[in-house]
C-alpha cells in the first residue's frame, strides 16, 4: 500500500474537496441529490444520472441496490427492490457511473449502499474498479468504525474517500472514533431512524452542526427526512451540503404509477430532474434570500 | 481463515486461528468475531447502544444477584429443570443407538426460545429500558417475548412476516392475547429476515428507549454470544443428567439448526468433549439442489447481514436469497457466526433433511412416543432415523426436542392433505 500521499493532499485533490472550496467561495450549501443506481431500469436510470448536473447536483450519491436495506424506509427499499428486479447489480452500478464520467468529469459522485455486495465482489477489486469508474467517495451504511478496517485501508490507497456518518447518538467520544479515519465530508444523519421518514427541527440540526464543527475541520453534510423546499432551505441555511434521497427517488414511483409499461419513460426522468431542480435552487439561494 | 482436513471427531486438536488455546469455549473475542465470522456490522446510530448492551450484558453476566433472579424465574416460571427422556420406543424402532429426549417442548410457552427471552427481559430491566422489540418467523420467539413483557409489563411490539403471519395464525392470537402489538411486515419476501430487518428498523429510531430482543444467536455482538449463554443451560442440564442416568457423557447430540440458538445451546458445554459428536440439522426444505431450502452452511457463503458476518443464501452479486423451510422456524437464509466458525474447524457437522423427511420424523415421534414434535425438531428426529441405525447399541445419542408441534397442526394436515 501507498501511503507516501499525505491526509492533505488527498483533501486538496480529490473532486469532493473541490467542489466544497467552490461552495465555500460562493458562500452556500451544495445539494446532494440521492438516487438509486439501475432504478426503475438500467437506461431511465442512466438518464436522470446524466441530468442531474444540469438539475442543480452538486453531488451525487448513488445508491448501490441491495436486497436488505436496513437503513432506509419504504421509498428507498421499494427503489431498491425495482432496481434489483430490473436487473441491477454492483457491476451495472459501476457501468453507470462509467458512462457518466464520459459527459462528466466534475460532478462528485458517491456510492451509499450495504457491505455483503461489496464484501461479495471482493473489496481490493472493488475499490479498483469503482475508482478507474470515477467513484470519489463511498457511504458503506453498515459498516462502522469497529470494522471498517476491512475497506477504508484499501479506498484511502485508491483515493477514494470513506465517508463516516454521525448521528444524534453520537457523543464526544464516540465522535473521536468516527473522525479518526473520515475524509472527504463527514455526512450528519438528522434524525433517529431509516431515510425519507421523520425530519429533525431545526434548533436540533443547528446545535448538531456546531458540535460537529467544535470537532472536525471536515465539510457537514445533513441527511435524512428533507422533503420539502422549505426543509431544504432550512438546512442549507446551517449545513455545507444538504442530502435530498427519498423525495427524488419517490418521483420515479409516481412515474411508473402513471405510466406502468416500460418503453418511453422521458415524463418520468423530466419530472424527478424538475424535482432535483426545485429543491437545489431552494437550497442555491437559501442563505442569500435569508439574509 | 482456519483450515485444515476433516477430523476424526476422536482426535484431539481443532485448528484455528486465534481461538485454540486450550478451550472452543471461550470466544467470541472482544470485537465479536468468532473467526471469520460474528463482528457488529451496524448503522452508527446504533453502535453507542449495542456498546452499552455489551457493557451492561457483561456487568450482568458476573454479577450473581441477576444470576439468581434468573435461575428463580426459569425453576419457577419456565419449569426448569426439563427432563432428558429415555425414548425407548423409538430407539428399539430405529435400532442401534440409544436415543434420549432434552424436553424442550415442556418449558413454558412450549419451546427453548423462553431461556433466552428471560435472561433478555431481566438485561433490559437492568438497562432501565421501557420498551421491548422483536422479530419472530413461527411465532414462538413471538410468543416467549410477549410472555416475558406480560409478566414484567413492559410494552412489546413483535414483527412478524405478512406471511408467516398467514400460516402460524394460532400464535398471532397469542401474542396479541398476552397484549403484544404485533406488526405484519410486507416488505421484501414478508419471512423472518424481512421481520429482522423491520425490528433494526423500529430500533434505530427508538434507541433511547427501547431493548431487541434477538430470538436467535445471531445479530451484532454482543447478541450471539449472550443468547448463547442464555441457552447454554440446555446443555449444562444435559451433562448432569445423564451422568445421573448413565454415568457418563453422552456419545452424540443432535440438535435443528436455523438461527441456531438450541443447538449451540445444548452443544456449547460440550464443545471441549472431543469424544461427543455434535450433530446439526439444518432445513433442506424441497432439497439443497432445487435451491428452495434453508441450509445456510450447506448451500451459503460468507457475507454480512443483519449485524453479523456469517454463511448466507445469497446470489453472487451479495443480494440475499429467500429461504425455504416448511417449518417457519428454519426459514432464515443465515445462521449464527459461532455455528458459522464451528462448521470452519469443523467441529459440529451440519447436515440437513426435506421437508419430507421432516414430515416422516413429525409424525413417527407422535405415533410412537405420543410426543407431538415442532417441526423445527422433528428435522433432528428425521436425521436421527437415518443414523441411529448405523451406531452400536451402547451409543447414547441425545436429541434436542426444542419445542411442541401443536402450533403446526396447521401446516402438517395441510401438507398430508386434511382439511380440518
Amino acid at each position: 500500500m501507498s501511503l507516501d500521499k499525505t491526509d492533505q493532499d488527498y483533501a486538496m485533490t480529490g473532486r469532493i474537496a473541490k467542489r466544497f472550496a467552490a461552495l465555500k467561495h460562493e458562500n452556500r450549501s451544495g445539494f446532494v441529490a440521492f438516487i438509486t443506481g439501475g432504478d426503475p431500469d438500467p437506461e431511465t436510470a442512466q438518464q436522470i444520472l446524466d441530468g442531474l448536473p444540469g438539475a442543480g447536483a452538486d453531488f451525487i450519491e448513488l445508491g448501490m441496490p441491495f436486497s436488505d436495506p436496513m437503513a432506509d424506509g419504504p421509498a428507498i427499499q421499494a427503489a431498491s427492490l425495482r432496481a434489483l428486479q430490473a436487473g441491477a447489480s454492483l457491476k451495472t452500478t459501476l457501468d453507470q457511473v462509467r458512462r457518466f464520467r464520459i459527459k462528466d468529469s466534475e460532478t462528485p459522485l458517491i456510492l451509499m449502499g450495504y457491505y455483503n455486495p461489496l464484501y461479495r465482489y471482493g473489496v481490493e477489486n472493488f475499490v479498483q474498479d469503482a475508482s478507474q469508474a470515477g467513484v470519489d467517495g463511498l457511504i458503506i451504511v453498515d459498516l462502522p468504525p469497529e470494522e471498517a478496517h476491512e475497506l477504508h485501508p484499501f479506498a484511502r490507497e485508491k483515493g477514494i474517500d470513506f465517508i463516516r456518518l454521525a448521528t444524534p447518538t453520537s457523543d464526544s467520544a464516540r465522535l473521536g472514533k468516527i473522525l479518526s479515519d473520515a475524509s472527504g465530508f463527514l455526512y450528519y444523519v438528522s434524525v433517529l431512524g431509516v431515510t425519507g421518514t421523520a425530519s429533525a427541527p431545526e434548533q436540533a440540526i443547528q446545535d448538531a452542526v456546531t458540535h460537529l464543527k467544535s470537532h472536525t475541520d471536515l465539510p457537514i453534510a445533513v441527511g435524512f427526512g428533507i422533503k420539502t423546499v422549505d426543509q431544504a432551505a432550512m438546512v442549507a441555511r446551517i449545513a455545507d451540503a444538504t442530502v435530498v434521497g427519498s423525495a427524488l427517488v419517490e418521483r420515479v414511483a409516481l412515474g411508473l404509477d402513471k405510466a406502468p409499461q416500460a418503453g418511453d419513460r422521458s415524463a418520468l426522468v423530466q419530472d424527478l430532474l424538475d424535482q432535483a431542480q426545485t429543491l437545489s435552487h431552494a437550497v442555491r439561494i437559501a442563505r442569500s434570500s435569508a439574509a | 481463515m482456519p483450515t485444515g482436513p476433516i477430523k476424526n471427531h476422536q482426535t484431539e486438536s481443532f485448528p484455528d486461528s486465534h481461538m485454540l488455546a486450550n478451550s472452543l469455549r471461550t470466544g467470541p473475542d472482544d470485537q465479536g468475531h468468532f473467526g471469520l465470522h460474528g463482528g457488529r456490522y451496524v448503522a452508527e446510530t446504533l453502535m453507542p447502544l449495542i456498546l452499552d448492551v455489551e457493557k451492561a450484558y457483561e456487568a450482568a453476566r458476573c454479577d450473581e444477584k441477576f444470576q439468581d433472579e434468573l435461575r428463580y424465574y426459569l425453576r419457577h416460571y419456565v419449569g426448569r429443570p426439563n427432563p432428558l427422556y429415555k425414548a425407548e420406543r423409538l430407539s428399539d424402532l430405529f435400532g442401534g443407538a440409544r436415543l434420549y429426549f432434552k424436553r424442550e417442548d415442556l418449558n413454558h410457552t412450549g419451546a427453548h426460545k423462553i431461556n433466552n427471552c428471560m435472561g433478555q427481559i431481566l438485561l433490559a430491566q437492568r438497562m432501565g429500558k421501557k420498551r421491548i422489540i422483536a422479530e419472530t418467523g413461527a411465532g414462538q420467539h413471538g410468543v416467549a417475548t410477549a410472555t416475558v413483557c406480560a409478566l414484567f409489563n413492559l410494552p412489546c411490539t413483535i414483527y412478524m412476516g405478512a406471511t408467516d403471519i398467514e400460516r402460524q395464525k394460532p400464535n398471532v392470537f397469542r401474542m396479541r392475547m398476552l397484549g403484544a402489538e404485533v406488526k405484519a411486515v410486507t416488505s421484501g419476501t414478508a419471512t423472518l429476515k424481512d421481520a429482522m430487518n423491520d425490528a433494526l428498523r423500529d430500533w434505530v429510531a427508538s434507541v433511547e428507549d427501547t431493548f431487541y430482543i434477538i430470538g436467535t444467536v445471531a445479530g451484532p455482538h454482543p447478541y450471539p454470544a449472550m443468547v448463547r449463554d442464555f441457552q447454554a443451560i440446555i446443555g449444562e442440564e444435559v451433562r448432569a443428567q445423564m451422568q445421573e442416568a448413565e454415568g457418563r457423557l453422552p456419545d452424540s447430540i443432535m440438535a435443528c439448526i436455523g438461527g441456531g440458538s438450541n443447538a449451540i445451546g445444548i452443544f456449547h458445554p460440550f464443545l471441549d468433549d472431543q469424544s461427543v459428536r455434535l450433530i446439526a440439522v439444518e432445513a433442506a426444505g424441497l432439497g439443497v439442489e432445487t435451491g428452495k431450502h434453508a441450509a445456510s452452511l450447506t448451500g451459503g457463503q460468507p457475507g454480512v447481514l443483519h449485524g453479523n458476518r456469517t454463511y448466507l443464501l445469497q446470489n453472487e452479486d451479495g443480494q440475499i436469497a429467500d429461504a425455504h423451510s416448511i417449518s417457519a422456524g428454519l426459514d432464515y437464509p443465515g445462521i449464527g457466526p459461532e455455528h458459522s466458525w464451528l462448521h470452519d474447524i469443523q467441529r459440529v457437522e451440519y447436515v440437513n433433511v426435506t421437508d419430507e423427511d421432516a414430515l416422516k420424523g413429525f409424525q413417527i415421534c407422535t405415533e410412537k412416543e405420543g410426543i407431538i414434535p415442532a417441526l423445527e425438531s422433528s428435522h433432528a428426529i428425521a436425521y436421527a432415523q437415518k443414523l441411529a441405525p448405523t451406531l452400536p447399541k451402547d451409543h447414547l445419542m441425545v436429541l434436542n426436542m426444542s419445542g411442541r408441534g401443536d402450533k403446526d397442526l396447521n401446516t402438517v394436515a395441510s401438507a398430508l392433505g386434511v382439511s380440518l
